[in-house]
């Protein structure tokens, strides 16, 4: 999975909207962008567009019955979304620790160019 | 956390260092550069703005990332907005706000603690929005949840 895909998903799942759109879908099953539109308080036509991101992202797919175009959650790509979740959960953890070695350092370097403070003095 | 992974990001580490110290390395350009972003232009003033620029490690990809100070309050709290995706001015509703919370647990100690959420960009009134939070826990993040404790121990 290249950086631009995870990009994508990424910026499909964080918008709040678009997650209300795939709650549904989770949560409700199949449904058409008419059906999701009386669930949730934005228009069928907010409902396309958001349908359409995820669609690109890989979060949903559409078919066709009859004369309905019904969109459904696909399940594995949800899996990747969590794996996104946990990885930049990671990278959050990596500059913590960049944060506490820089910030423990400059401490170390003020109080020696300070002279020291006492328990440190030789 | 009731084994619920939620959208937001919620993260934090003790430093052995005061939290005028601490403030300084997440809020000082070079200081950030060594932790976060290859270059970085930032005005730490509320609405102030700046710019991350990502060199990739090298590779061929540089990416450029708005971002807008939403609260500066040192040394106890800064919260900034950075886009998804890269190139649009950073808005609620296209955004990620990512909030450090500074604690003073001693002379020479600082917990530090930072949340990464798109939740707070919710555009619609606040009983709306609560109702979504409870959809939200019910749902997405029940599922979620699942998803996650599948993933066992890939969760740090």
């Amino acid at each position: 999975m290249s950086r631009d895909d995870d990009d994508h998903l990424w910026s499909a799942i964080a918008d709040p909207s678009r997650r209300r759109v795939l709650d549904r879908l989770v949560r409700g099953g199949a449904a058409s962008a008419s059906a999701i539109a009386e669930e949730v308080p934005f228009t069928r036509q907010a409902v396309m567009k958001h349908l359409a991101v995820l669609e690109e992202a890989g979060l949903v797919t559409r078919s066709r019955e009859g004369r309905e175009v019904r969109f459904a959650v696909q399940p594995e790509r949800l899996d990747e979304a969590t794996r996104i979740m946990v990885q930049l959960a990671g990278e959050w953890d990596r500059r913590l620790q960049s944060i506490k070695r820089i910030a423990e350092a400059a401490h170390r370097n003020a109080s020696r160019a300070s002279g020291g403070r006492p328990e440190r003095a030789r | 956390m009731s084994g619920m992974v939620d959208l937001a990001i919620d993260r934090e580490i003790v430093i052995d260092a005061p939290a005028d110290v601490v403030w300084r390395t997440i809020t000082e350009p070079e200081q950030i550069e060594q932790w976060f972003a290859d270059h970085v232009e930032l005005d730490v003033r509320p609405g102030g703005a700046g710019t991350f620029v990502f060199d990739n490690r090298g590779g061929d990809r540089v990416v450029t990332v708005p971002v807008v100070v939403e609260a500066a309050d040192p040394p106890h709290r800064l919260a900034f907005r950075w886009s998804h995706p890269e190139g649009r001015s950073p808005v609620a509703g296209n955004s990620m706000l990512v909030e450090f919370l500074l604690t003073v647990e001693g002379a020479e100690r600082t917990r530090l603690r930072v949340v990464e959420t798109g939740i707070e960009e919710v555009q619609w009134p606040d009983d709306e929005k609560a109702r979504y939070a409870e959809d939200h826990r019910r749902g997405w993040s029940v599922h979620m949840g699942r998803l996650a404790d599948r993933l066992g121990g890939a969760r740090a």
